[in-house]
């Protein structure tokens, strides 16, 4: 394994071209959060020509629902969800100059492609730590859409957030290398 | 017969809904410290430690072990001489996931209808299986159930030709078809026989049972072993970014079924296995 890398968030031009499928990443800085229902809108206002709530150009965006804050914390748990239900929605922001995405699972053909040929870059968090994640959020603000509950959009202040990288920008994918360096052939194969 | 008042039952589905959230049960902590000495991926361990790491965090100070907090499905053995009084046995069980969502800070994940999508915004209803048996007692298990791993399950109509080798190899294309999605190291409830759904129900069943203990049926627990070697074969390991644990325990529940048919459900647990006892 490499060493784990820092990157600050939202990304300058450069920054992402270096990494590999496969490298340990901390990421400080700004996230913006969206999932399910957040990314319908950013489909239905960019159909209809109007402004997102944010301006994706640099930005990274997380597929998280976090749990309601106990009294006095910033968050609750905030584990990554299946980035695949954003799919169809992607290519759109890519498009507009998002840098990142972190999510779990893999991606469509075209969200890949997309990527490479904007420069954006697929992090997985490690889906089931939600705990451990977190502790690495140090401010959460809701910027729109309130009323979506935990699926509103939030800025994340975050601290040494840690993610692999799944998607690079040179073709590589995790989800298909690393299974294939461990696979081993079942009995009907052999 | 013996009275029960169903307040008890919100009480005690209230207490489960959050200490299941907060604490892994120790058969799930001994399963994934035995996966670590099991994986020979780095990055795999990594992963599991966090894991590891996580589940130790959560129940320290509080925070849920996933964002997901869950379907709240309740498996409920009714001893056949209890009388149920105060109020009806559901309205209390659901009173019980409602409270224990509120006072946990717990995540409402469920929404009244799949066509409208409107949250019911305190995480009713429970999912509920009700068996009748003999005695007096009552047992309540709470499995807190993730959608994404649930999404990723799968059933199918083999037919008896296809045979225990057919069986493996839709458990696997199961696993394979999931890939990280069912966020890996898995638990993997199967059901085989009885009809389409009652082989469902089983491999959710399946899913309670303490993590690696084997079946009571020699046979079966033999193929629960040719089951998960198969699956770790897969390479998908840890968070599928590759490794030799992709599951951490199978579990099979069978039962008869008919001279033309093969029901195999599997039913998929991330490793935020979440599940818990009570019984009166």
């Amino acid at each position: 394994m490499s060493p784990v890398r820092h990157l600050v968030a939202p990304f300058a031009d450069r920054s992402l071209a270096d990494l590999r499928a496969g490298d340990q990443v901390t990421l400080s800085g700004t996230l913006m959060t969206g999932r399910d229902a957040a990314h319908e809108r950013f489909s239905e206002i960019l159909r209809a020509g109007g402004r997102l709530p944010f301006d994706p150009n640099g930005q990274v965006i997380y597929y998280v629902g976090p749990t309601p804050a106990r009294p006095g914390r910033v968050i609750g748990s905030a584990g990554p969800t299946t980035a695949s239900r954003m799919d169809s929605h992607s290519p759109a922001l890519i498009e507009l100059g998002l840098r990142g995405m972190i999510g779990k699972g893999r991606r469509s053909p075209e969200v890949i492609r997309s990527m490479q040929e904007h420069g954006c870059v697929y992090f997985g968090a490690v889906e089931g730590t939600a705990a451990l994640l977190g502790r690495h959020v140090l401010k959460a603000d809701v910027v729109a859409y309130a009323d979506l509950g935990a699926e509103a959009v939030f800025q994340l202040e975050v601290a040494d957030f840690p993610v692999v990288v799944v998607n690079d920008l040179v073709g590589g994918d995790l989800y298909e290398l690393g299974p294939a360096a461990w696979r081993r052939p079942q009995d009907w194969e052999r | 017969m013996r009275e029960v008042d169903v307040e008890v039952v919100t009480k005690a589905v209230r207490d489960l809904c959050i200490e299941v959230n907060h604490r892994f049960r120790d058969d799930h902590v001994a399963a994934l410290s035995q996966a670590i000495l099991e994986e020979r991926s780095p990055l795999g361990c990594d992963v599991l430690r966090q894991l590891q790491r996580n589940g130790e965090v959560a129940a320290q100070d509080g925070f849920p072990i996933c964002q997901d907090t869950g379907y709240a499905v309740c498996f409920l053995r009714v001893g056949q001489d209890v009388h149920f009084i105060g109020g009806s046995l559901t309205d209390a069980i659901d009173a019980g996931v409602r409270e224990g969502y509120r006072d946990g800070y717990l995540r409402a994940s469920l929404v009244r209808s799949a066509i409208d999508r409107v949250n019911t915004g305190d995480n009713t209803p429970a999912m509920i299986y009700t068996d009748i048996v003999p005695g007096d007692q009552l047992e309540l298990t709470l499995l807190v159930k993730g959608a994404g791993c649930d999404n990723m399950s799968a059933i199918r109509m083999l037919t008896p030709a296809d045979g225990v080798d057919g069986m493996i190899r839709f458990v696997v294309e199961t696993i394979e078809k999931a890939g990280p999605s069912a966020s890996p190291p898995v638990t993997v409830g199967i059901g085989m026989g009885g009809t389409f759904d009652l082989a469902a129900r089983m491999s959710k069943w399946a899913l309670t049972r303490r993590s690696g203990t084997p079946s009571p049926e020699p046979r079966i627990a033999e193929l629960e072993q040719t089951v998960r070697d198969a699956i770790n074969r897969t390479g998908i390991g840890p968070a599928g970014f590759g490794g030799t644990v992709t599951a951490l325990a199978v579990h099979i529940e069978s039962m008869a079924t008919h001279i033309a048919a093969f029901p195999v459900a599997v039913n998929l647990d991330c490793h935020s296995h979440r599940v818990g006892v009570w019984t009166l």
